[in-house]
């Protein structure tokens, strides 16, 4: 099951795009899906797509793991797709029936669509890949760090993220743990109807909701021993530093929007 | 029902970078009725080797042949369950697998997975808690009201409670007092000689593996680095500790005399052995007791 997972996990290394500073790697992903929506005509696009290719070698990652990325959502593309396809109207009709139409316009747009989609997966799924999840919450953190003036917890949400982040291995491997241990008593998780599948859930969840519980406050002791009073004043051991790539890929990104607006029908 | 491992290979998240070999070209036999202990250093490959004696996991080549039942790669993930009635095991900290309101429940889970009427069950949870040493009056507890010894010995009852043939436990006595340690040993050594169940122990107690285990598995890297009887495996104290693990402390003390100038044809595993090697070598006056 633990190979299903791998989804958007963090591959190390130390490409181009490894080492950005993991806030202008966050900011810049936002910004790309903002200018996606700037492409609307084939050229636009195919700028997009090398642009995407380029990011995307850039990082030494093999293709294969990001059209894995696509595969869980390949459902919801193909739904959102095929209707473009079939209720757009315009240009050359080529067939019909009732409400539903097959045109000119309709292929071109799914198609559009289709683009889209694997675009903003491919360059998220770069993001993840390519930081490690403690980095992105670091940079959440220091890009939130400006709310501090309307009293927003930002420390806080920011230890949050950490902690959860940090503890999805670990809660992932307890599950593997006792799903093992109540398989070999006999319990068949995904199998049988929908009323035998949830009831096999709870001799899972409940061990897991009584470990986290415990885990939560052995956590808590540690960190009270280790003397952590809260977040006002601390100093961090990871410290982001932007460097000259960062300057580089924002220029990038500027370049980018420049040739988008030029080409844009 | 005897177990054999014909050339296993094992390697977690094949196909992806992570992926990483735990088991190496593994052939073993285990006799039935026989008590075999699994020894070697953390990461050695213990675990996911006895995660094969049930099918939680499928070796990714070779074969595994439990009783008349083959295990390959190819193996369909259903209708295992037979296997799984067959094959108990008991996991590392198995108290965190126990979920249900009561005791008696949690005992009963298992059996009744297997087919066992509620009224059966039920009656196999009481005698199980007695089995493994716990007052009746625990079995409308709630599992999480129990000491961590006790909830330990609730999850062991909870496996024994599918009448297996095989028991298997990974570290059973990890974090228990020696007390503890001594009471689910005794327990375990009880069912192998009274019941005649295949036991396969992972253990990091070297005084366990001298003291109950018929066969000793040494695993190294993935690979199975020796097998054979403890009192043979034991006689090679430098080689053992080459590899992080240890030899019976009573065997160690007797290596240390060797060093002296004693002589042991065989290094003794437990005190009583250790005593009769070194009667005839100590001087008489030193043995006779003083009357005077």
């Amino acid at each position: 099951m633990m190979n299903k997972l791998l989804l958007g996990r963090f591959i190390p290394g130390h490409s181009l795009v490894h080492r950005l500073d993991p806030r202008s790697k966050l900011l810049l992903s936002f910004y790309y899906i903002g200018i996606i929506f700037l492409a609307n005509n084939w050229q636009t696009y195919l700028v997009l797509f090398l642009f995407t290719i380029l990011a995307v070698r850039l990082s030494e990652i093999k293709m294969s793991f990001f059209i894995r990325g696509v595969r869980p959502l390949i459902w919801l593309i193909l739904f959102t797709v095929l209707l473009q396809v079939f209720f757009t109207r315009g240009g050359t009709t080529y067939w019909s029936w009732g409400p539903i139409v097959l045109s000119q316009f309709g292929i071109v747009n799914g198609i559009y669509i289709f683009m889209r989609f694997v675009l903003i997966i491919f360059m998220s799924t770069l993001l993840t890949l390519t930081t490690p999840p403690l980095s992105l919450a670091d940079a959440i953190e220091a890009i939130l760090k400006p709310l501090r003036v309307v009293h927003f917890p930002v420390y806080e949400v920011a230890l949050m993220l950490s902690i959860a982040l940090r503890f999805v291995p670990t809660l992932m491997d307890e599950t593997e743990k006792i799903m093992n241990a109540q398989r070999a008593r006999g319990v068949d998780f995904g199998e049988g109807n929908l009323f035998q599948q949830m009831r096999a859930v709870v001799p899972l969840l409940i061990p897991l909701f009584v470990s986290s519980f415990n885990r939560a406050e052995d956590l808590a002791t540690a960190m009270e021993a280790r003397g952590y009073q809260g977040g006002e004043g601390r100093s961090k051991y990871r410290v982001l530093v932007w460097h000259a790539i960062d300057s580089w890929s924002v220029v990038g990104f500027a370049i980018l929007t420049v040739i988008l607006i030029w080409l844009r029908a | 029902m005897d177990i054999t491992f014909k050339d296993v290979d094992y390697t977690y998240q094949a196909g992806t970078p992570f992926e990483s070999q735990a088991l190496h070209d593994i052939n073993l036999t285990i006799a039935d009725h026989s008590f075999t202990a699994i020894i070697g250093h953390t990461g050695s490959g213990k675990s996911t080797l006895v995660q094969h004696l049930n099918a939680l996991l499928k070796p990714t080549s070779g074969t595994v042949t439990i009783g008349e039942r083959k295990i390959t790669p190819e193996t369909n993930n259903k209708h295992l369950k037979p296997l799984r009635q067959k094959v108990g095991m008991v996991f590392q900290f198995p108290e965190s697998q126990l979920f249900e309101e009561t005791v008696a429940k949690d005992i009963a889970f298992g059996p009744m997975n297997f087919g066992m009427s509620a009224e059966d069950a039920a009656k196999k949870a009481a005698e199980m808690l007695n089995l493994v040493g716990l007052p009746a009056d625990l079995l409308e507890r709630s599992p999480f009201d129990l000491s961590g010894g006790q909830m330990r010995r609730v999850a062991i009852a909870g496996v024994l409670a599918m009448t297996p043939e095989v028991l298997v436990l990974d570290e059973p006595t990890a974090g228990l007092d020696p007390a503890g340690r001594r009471e689910i040993m005794g327990m375990v050594t009880q069912l192998h000689e009274k019941q005649h169940l295949t036991v396969i122990l992972i253990t990091h107690h070297m005084e366990d593996v001298a003291s109950y285990a018929d066969h000793v598995v040494v695993m190294e890297h993935g690979t199975i680095a020796k097998v054979g009887k403890p009192s043979d495996v034991f006689q090679d104290v430098a080689w053992l500790q080459e590899r992080q693990l240890g030899v019976p402390e009573t065997t160690e003390f007797a290596a240390r005399l060797q060093k002296q100038g004693f002589h042991f044809d065989r290094l003794p595993l437990t005190e009583v052995e250790l005593a009769a090697a070194l009667l005839p070598q100590l001087p008489r006056e030193a043995v006779q007791p003083h009357d005077e």
